[in-house]
């Protein structure tokens, strides 16, 4: 095959995925938070109510793309853009087996991080550009947020980084093969318990994920920075929502979970086989996590998040930083 | 690695610089001048990765997209009262000329005094762990004065604006 063809066959697959875990993600989100509230969730459309989500995409498909007159032309159309297009971006770095990836990049954590620190500038562009008071705090937040939130989240992954001595989602990932003592595998969350704590709370943050969702507060803002769109223009701004939510489970996947591997069926033809299942089972566990909390934690204030990030996480992940190398450097491995 | 780095994609990027850099001065919105700004960092990204500095370009991302952007939009969008003071008039006195021309002259001088850039690039891109080799022991007294200016801007920064409360 050509290059170009694997290139524009790769792009699909990952376009693909997204479009799909979207779906998904919006079905599993209705029904676990219905269970979780005790309530059963959407039932009518299909049998469990399957098909309400493939419903809900072709209403927004033909949904009018609506533009208040007083909004800022061009900021407005290239908002939901600036949104999607790194959330989608982000999955050339993500590997679901050794052999199944979109890229291979040395510094792949880092160039995940680095296309998601996109996703603010969207909102507050959607924010700014939709003229309109809720919609411009819901982008402030977001902005205040992602300062705040985003250095703990950066150096929850230096613990992981120094363990495995590399940025690349391969060789962290294959750094986690073995047991320990024989029995515990030997995935970096045993030895970055905290830096694990550290990354899912952050993690949460930048993903948008009530108790965190200060941008969104459907409560105080009506829908934030979204509050004026309409149509697929919105449906992008969902959609990036959940796939960011794959993201951030797929990264923390294979920073403390140990990526595709399993213990005992390692380096063999059927770990190979496997591993992009063993991988995607491990990733919706996350995000089954990830929705959890988001059923069961009210929402904060957003001076209450703030000064958490400030003054409790970021002290903290530096602390752990600094304690974490000295124990590396003291033990020698 | 290249021995020249390809013409098109370059001269794309320079193109998107030099255009995100004026259109950053001109447009009279501030709002649009700072995501102007922003797409001529996002672009200066582009050409590090041109050059095979990939960790290079990340970081560009990372600190000017993603915490430099983020912190102007959010200092202008929080210290515009009205959305129609975005909105900035043209100054046309005799002073703003003059600084401009000597602004104009000074980078004019500066850049002259550029030695060229070498013609050949290197056979080999460093990895990461080279750039932070290197970074650490031969460039470590000048890489922690860095650090210690910037821990005394903030420090600065902090008492400055904490000043009310005390009183």
């Amino acid at each position: 095959m050509s290059p170009l063809l694997v290139i524009v066959l790769r792009t699909l697959a990952g376009l693909g995925l997204l479009l799909l875990n979207g779906v998904v993600l919006i079905y599993m989100l209705r029904k676990v938070l219905g269970h979780l509230h005790l309530r059963l969730g959407p039932t009518r459309v299909g049998p469990w109510g399957i098909f309400q989500t493939s419903m809900d995409v072709v209403k927004l498909l033909t949904k009018e793309d609506f533009r208040p007159t007083a909004s800022d032309k061009w900021l407005f159309r290239i908002a939901p853009l600036l949104i999607f297009v790194p959330s989608f971006m982000a999955y050339l770095a993500i590997g679901f087996s050794p052999t199944w990836h979109f890229a291979n990049l040395d510094t792949g954590v880092l160039f995940v991080f680095a296309v998601l620190s996109f996703v603010p500038i969207g909102i507050m562009m959607a924010g700014w550009a939709s003229n309109s008071k809720w919609s411009l705090i819901g982008g402030m937040r977001a902005a205040g947020q992602q300062i705040a939130y985003e250095i703990p989240l950066l150096l929850s992954v230096l613990g992981v980084a120094m363990l495995a001595g590399s940025l690349d989602p391969k060789v962290i990932v294959e750094s986690q093969a073995g047991l320990w003592l024989g029995f515990l595998p030997k995935w970096f969350i045993v030895p970055q318990f905290l830096g694990f704590w550290l990354f899912a709370i952050s993690a949460q943050a930048e993903t948008n994920q009530t108790p965190f969702d200060m941008s969104e507060a459907e409560s105080e803002l009506v829908t934030g920075f979204a509050n004026e769109y309409s149509g697929m223009r919105f449906g992008f701004m969902f959609l990036a929502e959940f796939s960011n939510m794959f993201v951030a489970a797929a990264v923390g996947t294979t920073l403390f979970f140990g990526g595709w591997l399993l213990p005992g069926l390692e380096h063999n033809a059927l770990a190979l086989a496997l591993g992009p299942i063993i991988f995607m089972v491990k990733v919706y566990l996350g995000i089954f996590c990830m929705m959890w909390v988001r059923g069961t934690l009210p929402r904060i204030r957003i001076d209450q998040m703030l000064s958490f990030a400030w003054k409790a996480l970021i002290p903290l992940s530096l602390l752990w930083v600094v304690v974490f190398a000295v124990i590396l450097k003291a033990v020698g491995a | 690695m290249p021995s020249a780095i390809p013409a098109l994609p370059f001269y794309l990027l320079v193109t998107a610089i030099i255009g995100g850099a004026l259109m950053t001065i001109f447009s009279r919105n501030v709002v649009h001048a700072a995501f102007w700004l922003l797409e001529a960092m996002v672009a200066v990204s582009g050409l590090f990765l041109l050059l095979s500095a990939e960790f290079l370009a990340l970081v560009q991302l990372l600190v000017y997209a993603g915490a430099v952007a983020v912190l102007t939009l959010f200092v202008i969008m929080l210290t515009l009262r009205r959305r129609e003071d975005a909105i900035r008039p043209l100054d046309t006195s005799v002073a703003a000329a003059g600084l401009a021309a000597v602004f104009g002259i000074v980078t004019a001088i500066a850049v002259g005094g550029f030695s060229p850039l070498p013609a050949r690039m290197p056979a080999a891109a460093p990895g990461i762990a080279q750039f932070g080799g290197e970074l650490f022991t031969r460039w470590a007294l000048p890489f922690e004065v860095a650090s210690v200016v910037l821990l005394i801007a903030l420090v600065g920064a902090v008492w400055w604006s904490g000043e009310d409360e005390d009183q």
